[in-house]
């Protein structure tokens, strides 16, 4: 195959549209793409969930995202028997680099991925002085990088600590839900590369989207529901110690 | 006409306060974005702006376009489920121009044991195994094919 | 550099968001919502004792105001975009909203009233100075050079007026900061509806401490006698409002032990270990409960007067490096622990950095030489000020 069929081929997919645009770098959204008949949200396997890492590496790949900050992470949790409010937890360098050391201890263990919960009445928006960070239309939480002041306060609000000050922009950032893949028809990057779909890209406002399913036939928890924050991030199979 | 003379500095104070008040309504209108408003409290072209960053992972459905043949292997094995680019990393440039940008070979020895790698943690089903006894040091690709990693008994490379 | 953490902590919570400048900017606010309230001690409530402070305690207020937004600007990512806060502020952000009440407090109140109060005196030394200390007199003049009686009454109604709803602006000016941590709902360290309140009561505090001291030296400075009536009564304000403050406090703490919600364990420890010295040693003992027993111990034995100035020297410095050590254990305790509960990192304070110590020691330099040149241009002292000053009368009774 030469390669101008090569790109033809490359150019059929349904990203096709979206290629034109990535290609050709202009900032708008694709035309397909209609903020408000969309409402983004995750659903999080725990019980497919194998600690590999390839959602933290494929973010920061995907965001450049800079060493020692995390867009998402993977925690590792020991419960011992009964202990279930008292847990043992880690998270070496966020778990980019997966878990490989065998921790043979007994009692329960698990992984637990957790990123931007994308809230939709997020503490986070609520106090931004300045309006650099919003709640879009299509339910994803984002930040105006040429906006925010870097006064912090939304990383103090956020009940999760997702949220961290990029060192090389000076302003806060976090998980966009991939927001410039999902509004090309792509699904995000550590979706993308979940070798056991513990992870699946959302859209809480297509009827046809499986997650509706799912969550009908499913027990699910969001993190931290005393805080009402309106998480849109749905735990499958999430154990009662996770913090 | 002596009460005016008396507050005099008060007026004067007063008019002061209103020009102060006009230049700040006059800076506002100049230097607040346009967009501003649009959907809610923010600007509104920072959603277009976000949406237009470049695409670091082409995603599967890119690469099978091409690469047929590796999908068909795949299709024979467990790993029909793992992306491409969970192994190969990140080849939007690549699928852009197939020519130019060249994929690095992988060690298995570190990529294979990510996943498998024996961790209480992980589910008891997955295959998981301790690399050190199993392999004795190995990398993976001398005894599996990674896209159809089972080994059949008349193992086929 | 590594940050040691002990136990677990969410990975982007390691790093500390919100340095010393943000533990300084509540401490200087709360200094200029104390000496502001003393002033109006004297303005609205009549207590004519401190009158001899009203004066320096607005200058006080001023220069530590004119301070207040600079380790604001110094910690934000963006200075360059601070006007954004005035140009788009956010309704239901703390934050946004309290740029407005800190302007509206150091135009419509704190500068006003200082103006009216000096009105008289600006005029006449506008005619007096020479130079280019006649132009800046001139320019405070806005142009109007009428001292007659009339004008001097209105200007004293209307100032008396802004007193009046200074009281309650200074109130919000630095209650209102105690609502930006209290009403983070994600932290439990702030998250309290005392919050605000104990806030108030403690800036009231270390304003009139503030002012306290300054008076003292400043007089010494000047050769004067000290007034002990106004410093009796400034130290007797200052123990009632501490007594509300520390009550307030152990009422919270007191609560938080009782209830032991899921949060207790974890702070419990916090404060055992790397909040002992600055909470319980710093804060607690030798930075509120031994200036109330010192100035308490004033109200009960009769003392010298040297005796008493003493005292008073002692625990005024003792109050502000307790209020200080407050603030330090609100912020930078709040940062401390992991939101998950589980464990504990640690603050790596540098020294010559954006946000070290510093520019802290700098900007705490600041507001008094700002002060410094309040003093020299608008004089607390002059003689011919409207109201006589309480000459040096020999001390009631006590000696």
């Amino acid at each position: 195959m030469d390669i101008t069929r090569r790109r033809l081929l490359v150019l059929m997919p349904a990203a096709a549209v979206a290629w034109k645009y990535v290609l050709a770098g202009t900032p708008e959204a694709s035309p397909n793409y209609r903020l408000t008949e969309h409402w983004w949200g995750m659903l999080m396997d725990i019980t497919k969930c194998i600690g590999c890492g390839s959602c933290v590496r494929a973010c920061a790949e995907e965001n450049d995202v800079p060493d020692g900050y995390y867009r998402t992470w993977v925690e590792r949790y020991h419960v011992d028997d009964w202990k279930i409010e008292r847990p043992e937890v880690e998270a070496p360098d966020g778990g980019k680099h997966g878990y490989l050391h065998e921790r043979d201890e007994g009692g329960k263990n698990f992984f637990v991925p957790k990123l931007c919960n994308h809230c939709a009445e997020s503490p986070c928006t609520q106090v931004c002085p300045v309006g650099a960070t919003f709640i879009a239309p299509d339910g994803v939480v984002l930040v105006d990088k040429n906006y925010c002041l870097g006064c912090r306060y939304c990383i103090q609000a956020c009940p999760y600590g997702c949220r961290f000050l990029n060192p090389k922009t000076n302003t806060a950032e976090k998980c966009t839900l991939c927001y410039h893949r999902i509004t090309k028809g792509l699904t995000t990057a550590c979706c993308e590369v979940c070798p056991t779909g513990a992870r699946q890209l959302a859209d809480l406002k297509n009827p046809k989207d499986p997650i509706h399913e799912f969550l009908r036939t499913h027990s699910v928890q969001i993190l931290k529901p005393q805080m009402a924050t309106g998480a849109k991030v749905f735990y499958n199979g999430m154990d009662g110690s996770v913090r | 006409m002596n009460l005016f003379k008396d507050t005099e500095h008060l007026i004067r104070l007063a008019v002061v306060i209103v020009l102060a008040l006009i230049a700040f309504v006059v800076l506002r209108t100049a230097l607040v974005p346009r967009s501003f408003g649009q959907y809610g409290h923010y600007r509104g072209d920072a959603i277009a702006e976000i949406a237009a960053r470049p695409v670091a992972f082409a995603g599967h459905q890119t690469c099978e376009a091409c690469h047929t043949d590796v999908v068909d292997l795949k299709k024979q094995g467990k790993h029909v489920v793992v992306a491409c680019e969970a192994c190969h990393g990140a080849l939007a440039k690549h699928a852009d121009d197939p020519g130019s940008v060249q994929p690095k070979k992988l060690d298995t020895a570190v990529v294979c044991a990510r996943c498998h790698e024996a961790n209480s943690a992980k589910p008891s089903g997955f295959p998981q195994v301790v690399t050190a006894d199993h392999s004795g040091g190995l990398a993976c690709d001398t005894c599996h094919q990674p896209h159809r990693p089972k080994i059949e008994t008349e193992g086929k490379k | 550099m590594q940050i040691p953490v002990e136990g677990f902590m969410y990975p982007n919570e390691v790093e500390l968001q919100w340095s010393i400048l943000i533990v300084l900017y509540p401490f200087i606010t709360g200094l200029v919502a104390g000496a502001f309230i003393l002033a109006s001690l004297e303005r609205v409530f009549q207590v004519q004792a401190v009158k001899p402070t009203y004066r320096l305690a607005l200058l006080t207020a001023l220069a530590f105001l004119l301070v207040a937004p600079l380790p604001l600007q110094l910690h934000l990512g963006h200075p360059e975009r601070s006007l954004e806060m005035y140009l788009t502020p956010h309704g239901s952000s703390a934050m946004a909203m309290f740029g407005f009440v800190y302007l509206w407090y150091l135009m419509a109140v704190l500068l006003l009233e200082i103006w009216l109060d000096y009105r008289r005196d600006i005029v006449v030394m506008s005619q007096k100075e020479r130079g280019w200390k006649r132009l800046v007199y001139r320019v405070l003049t806005l142009g109007s050079s009428n001292i007659s009686e009339r004008s001097l009454h209105i200007d004293e109604r209307l100032g008396y007026f802004i007193t009046l709803i200074g009281i309650p602006s200074a109130f919000l000016l630095h209650g209102y900061v105690g609502f930006i941590f209290g009403s983070v709902k994600a932290n439990p360290w702030w998250s309290s509806p005392l919050m605000p309140i104990v806030f108030v009561f403690s800036a009231m505090v270390s304003g009139i401490a503030a002012v306290m001291l300054i008076y003292m030296f400043s007089s010494r400075l000047r050769g004067r006698e000290i007034d002990m009536r106004c410093l009796d009564t400034i130290a007797r304000y200052l123990l009632y409002t501490f007594i509300i403050d520390f009550s307030l406090e152990m009422l919270d703490l007191l609560q938080r032990i009782y209830e032991a919600d899921e949060s207790f364990r974890s702070l419990d420890f916090m404060v055992h270990t790397r909040l002992w010295t600055s909470q319980v040693i710093v804060q607690i003992l030798l930075g509120t409960v031994t200036p109330i027993a010192l100035i308490g111990l004033i109200q009960f034995v009769k003392l010298t007067q040297t005796t008493r100035k003493r005292i008073y020297g002692i625990a005024g410095c003792l109050t502000l490096m307790g209020i200080f050590a407050m603030r330090w254990n609100v912020v930078i305790g709040g940062q401390l622990f992991s939101k998950s509960f589980l464990g504990y990192t640690t603050y790596k304070m540098d020294f010559a950095t954006r946000e070290g110590l510093l520019p802290a020691l700098i900007l705490m330099i600041l507001p008094f030489v700002i002060l410094w040149v309040l003093v020299k241009l608008l004089p607390p002292w002059l003689e011919s000020s409207p109201a006589p000053a309480i000459s040096a009368a020999p001390a009631r009774g006590i000696n």
